[in-house]
């Protein structure tokens, strides 16, 4: 076998990950050799390796890279640019946690950033063995952070219990990926799908298999139904900034794998659609219906998030461009709006998470209006008022669905999100319908880099709800690429 | 930038004005900008007129590229008059807050405006995506109105009204989807042109699929029996200035759904179900009626006799002539006016006893005489006399009704005479009799500002009485218009009384 060194711009095209992982390790060599009063250093180094990388995902060229084990087109660029903003709001809204919790540790910053390579790694791949390497990459820095807190015994049984059971699922999607190789003979994406296309192809029924384990694996990973068990538990036990990142990257990141296989594993992605079909209604219901009874508002939000992940699946059931492009703008919309809305809560939780409640919320309006009006609008994008990027989410994606006529599957969906209105609902009646409780304890004003994570993660909800062309043009001609 | 873009959106920057202004100038400056849009808007009414079938101030630039939406706005004979009552009321709600808002002040008046934006844009739009925007965003403000200066059981009522809407509303999205996926635009015009010329052809089960999507979200805001649960608490509830925002405005973005969306795209669906729908709207005006009757909280009376009335109304337009139309259309103005009124002044009576149970009052003329002529002037116009204004609508619907069914007119003629039962005895038992001496001491009359409030709507309901000339040909003129396609392009087969409106409209 001829031996081929990569060509000089195949170096380019990983630039953010080679950025970011050079970065990390730079940190926790740093924390070694350096004194605990330099600790603030590593929350700008991140911020600026975060951002470069950022740059380097625009800039980069489209094209296979190593031997096409990566490619970069579209859709990689997309999602490679929103988990690494995604990553950036986790590290802005996370330093005044971590000060707060005495736990600036360089660590927390590395994870972040090998999670992101991660993340960044699964949506540019074209191999099924780069995905599974990204998705460890991603997922084991992620462990890590759920139980960031090592004294706090709600982040231990969070990780601990994220760990069994996000391991489990990715030796489904392993053995899924051992299946897809035993039938096609090759790990490569573009040459399965040849195979797939070819008159030569294996059974369906054998090629079905592989792909439902390995969505079994993915679906894990966006907390779908049945597979959701995991995300109220880790959500509300893992620190509220960690919570932010994990709802927003490793989901974006997955969604993005779910929908390359949907492109390349033609009808055998085609046949599983009823057991899409099922998974999106039954995350929607499950969601909603169970994020009605909770009183604990990350729970409240992981509940959501669930529900979300249902509303994302309606348009990879919808299995078309149009979906492809409604699932990039939701998985943008859903992060900034998410990690907004988390950013909050971390606020609000004060020292020791200690007010998670959503009694907690009594009268924010009233001590920090500024903070209750953030809040409120994300609720709103959630809940998918108009002129808010959930909106357009939503929008794009029952649009989609339609296309696809998947009619009963949209008014579902759309009543659900009648049904999700309520618990959104409760949080704004607290917060602006009830006045603080007695002996409220005092609540400081929150620090700057919070602050500018929230500010623009509105904007962000903003923009999308008011001038979604700009990220839509760009996704669905990604879509199409 | 036409003079409509300015009305519609001067509105949403005062509200970002005041977010940023002073709390101490927030009533002031609510005052002024809204009488400032109040004024333009009367500039509206002169090019409008004089062309009621065309839309005017016409703006159709794009919005968002894929999928192609536009902000389309355009004005005619059937929104005209309703901009006008969204930009006269809102003014007047700012007057009656005056004292009684104490609290976050500054957010109520800039909630105020945003709901101003979100009801004029709904009768402006003439994109379904636009349009349901509009509509979208008119819920929220009304939602914190409600929630946060409401009375005790506020939150409930706030949540209850929120989740009804978006109920129906989503609904509505779909459907507004699936005719994009028919037609590959947003845009009303060009999807009514569409239907028309044949170019998509909808199968008789999905168009009324798509009906009763659409026809679910209004009736729901109307609110329509059975749908009306949400309304009598959401009217105790909110602070006057909510009511009366939520019964003239809001509860017309129900009807004008109905006559500007429903009947034109849907016509066939239309008129297979008018006769369901009559005889709920029938149902309605005498439930309404009935409940109406024994409420002992003045508010909620008031808000079941709105049941009663937009009965009428919906009435008026599944009857498909053209007397029935435009009464209905005339007495969307007409509720507007009289309903608001009367929660106004059931407003100041609470200001003075915080007390909305009737029996709490008596003899309430005697202390205020002023405030006892004001009621019965608005109690008779709503009631009907003729010389006021919902004589006319009453009247114009009645005789549409008669014209397809003289049982369904008959039925809603009780309706008429319930009415005055319920609002005079009302009348009877809150002003006549003695006052206690507690009531007696705290009763002052009208204050001027109050004076100032309510004249405009005395001025309305008699000028609408008595001169309809003013208002009604607009109206008219394109609802013939939208007649003549409606029963032209109804399923063959339907008994079609489009041949009875020339000669109505003649004689009229």
């Amino acid at each position: 076998m001829p031996v081929s060194f990569p060509a000089g711009v195949e170096y380019l095209r990983i630039l953010p990950e080679i950025i970011l992982t050079l970065a990390g390790v730079l940190i926790m060599l740093l924390e070694a050799v350096w004194s605990d009063q330099r600790r603030t250093v590593f929350a700008p180094i991140s911020l600026a390796a975060l951002a470069a990388a950022l740059w380097a995902a625009m800039a980069s060229s489209y094209g296979p890279a190593f031997s096409s084990m990566l490619a970069i087109g579209g859709s990689a660029t997309f999602f490679r640019a929103l988990v690494i903003v995604v990553g950036l709001l986790a590290v802005l809204a996370s330093s005044e946690y971590l000060t707060r919790e005495r736990a600036n540790g360089a660590e927390y910053y590395a994870l972040i950033l090998f999670s992101v390579v991660g993340q960044c790694v699964m949506v540019a791949a074209n191999d099924l063995l780069m995905v599974f390497v990204g998705l460890e990459i991603a997922s084991i820095a992620s462990y890590v952070l759920a139980g960031y807190l090592r004294d706090d015994p709600r982040n231990n049984e969070a990780a601990l219990k994220y760990f069994l059971l996000g391991s489990f699922a990715t030796a489904f999607l392993l053995y899924g990926v051992a299946w897809m190789y035993g039938l096609t003979g090759s790990t490569n994406l573009s040459i399965i799908r040849e195979v797939l296309l070819s008159s030569g192809a294996p059974s369906l029924g054998l090629t079905g298999v592989a792909a439902a384990l390995i969505f079994v694996g993915l679906a894990f990973k966006i907390s779908a139904a049945p597979f959701q068990i995991w995300a109220p538990d880790v959500y509300q036990g893992a620190p509220a900034p960690v919570s932010a990142f994990l709802s927003a990257g490793p989901k974006a990141a997955a969604f993005a794998v779910l929908v390359i296989f949907m492109v390349h594993f033609g009808a055998t992605a085609e046949q599983l659609q009823p057991v899409l079909w099922a998974c999106a209604l039954a995350s929607m219901v499950i969601g909603n219906f169970a994020a009605i009874q909770q009183s604990n508002i990350k729970r409240l939000l992981a509940y959501s998030s669930i529900a979300h992940a249902g509303y994302v699946l309606v348009a990879v059931t919808a299995n078309s461009e149009i979906g492809a492009a409604a699932v990039m703008f939701y998985m943008a919309a859903y992060a900034l709006t998410n990690i907004g809305a988390f950013a909050v809560v971390t606020h609000v939780a004060r020292k020791g998470e200690r007010f998670v409640s959503m009694s907690d919320f009594a009268g924010l309006s009233r001590r920090q209006p500024a903070m209750a009006a953030m809040l409120a609008l994300f609720l709103l994008s959630l809940i998918g008022v108009p002129l808010t990027g959930g909106f357009f989410g939503k929008f794009y994606i029952f649009k989609a669905a339609l296309d696809s006529h998947l009619v009963w599957l949209t008014v579902l969906g759309l009543l659900n999100s009648a049904v999700a209105a309520y618990y959104y609902l409760r949080v704004l009646v607290l917060m602006y319908f009830h006045e603080p409780g007695e002996g409220a304890e005092e609540l400081p004003a929150a620090g700057a880099s919070l602050q500018i994570a929230v500010y623009a993660c509105a904007i962000g909800t903003l923009v999308l709800g008011i001038l979604p062309d700009w990220v839509l043009d760009y996704a669905s001609k990604a879509a199409l690429k | 930038m036409s003079l409509l873009d300015v009305v519609l959106f001067l509105p949403l920057l005062g509200f970002l004005a005041l977010l940023i202004l002073p709390a101490g100038v927030s009533r002031s400056a609510a005052l002024g900008i809204s009488l400032v849009i109040f004024v333009l808007s009367l500039g509206l009414i002169g090019t409008v007129t004089a062309a009621p079938d065309a839309y005017g101030f016409e703006g159709n630039t794009p919005w968002i590229n894929t999928p192609e939406i536009h902000y389309h706005i355009g004005l005619d004979g059937l929104g005209l008059w309703l901009v006008i009552l969204s930009t006269l009321l809102t003014p007047i709600a700012i007057l009656v807050s005056w004292k009684y808002i104490e609290q976050r002040v500054q957010l109520f008046y800039a909630f105020l405006l945003l709901l101003e934006f979100g009801v004029i844009g709904v009768f402006v739009s003439l994109d379904l995506f636009l349009f349901y925007v509009f509509w979208e965003v008119s819920l929220v403000p009304m939602y914190f109105l409600i929630g946060i200066w409401g009375h005790d059981r506020r939150i409930y009522a706030a949540v209850k009204f929120f989740l009804y809407t978006m109920a129906g509303s989503v609904l509505m999205l779909a459907a507004i989807i699936f005719l994009y996926t028919q037609a590959g635009t947003f845009d009303y015009v060009d999807i009514l042109n569409q239907l028309r010329s044949g170019r998509i052809v909808l199968s008789a089960q999905a168009e009324m699929l798509l009906f009763l999507a659409f026809f679910l979200s209004f009736a729901i805001k109307v609110p329509l029996f059975p749908l009306h649960t949400w309304l009598p608490d959401a009217h105790v509830e909110a602070p006057t200035a909510g009511s009366i925002m939520l019964a003239s405005v809001m509860l017309k973005m129900g009807t004008y759904g109905l006559v500007r969306f429903c009947l034109p795209l849907f016509p066939g669906a239309a008129h297979r179900a008018a006769g369901w729908i009559v005889g709920l709207a029938i149902v309605g005006i005498i439930y309404g009626a009935l409940v109406a009757m024994v409420q002992p909280n003045m508010k909620k009376l008031v808000a079941y006799s709105s049941v009663s009335h937009l009965g009428f109304v919906v009435l008026g337009i599944f009857s498909f002539t053209q007397a029935g139309l435009d009464g209905a259309v005339y007495q969307m103005l007409n509720h507007g006016i009289s309903t608001g009124a009367l929660f106004m002044l059931v407003g100041f009576m609470y200001e003075r006893r915080h007390s909305l149970e009737i029996a709490a009052y008596g003899g309430v003329a005697t202390p205020a005489p002023h405030l006892a002529i004001v009621f019965l002037i608005t109690t008779l116009a709503s009631i009907g006399l003729p010389m006021l204004n919902n004589f006319v609508g009453e009247y114009l619907v009645l005789q549409g009704a008669a014209q397809v069914s003289m049982a369904s007119a008959a039925a809603a003629a009780v309706g008429v005479i319930l009415s005055a039962c319920y609002m005079l005895w009302l009348y009877q038992r809150a002003f006549y009799g003695r006052a206690s001496e507690s009531l007696a001491h705290h009763m002052p009359d009208l204050s001027k500002r109050e004076w100032i409030a309510v004249v405009p709507l005395l001025i309305l309901m008699l000028w609408m009485g008595i001169y309809t000339q003013t208002f009604l040909p607009a109206i008219s003129a394109r609802n013939a218009s939208i007649l003549q396609e409606v029963n032209r392009s109804a399923t063959a087969g339907v008994p079609s009384p489009s041949g009875v409106s020339p000669e109505v409209a003649n004689a009229r």
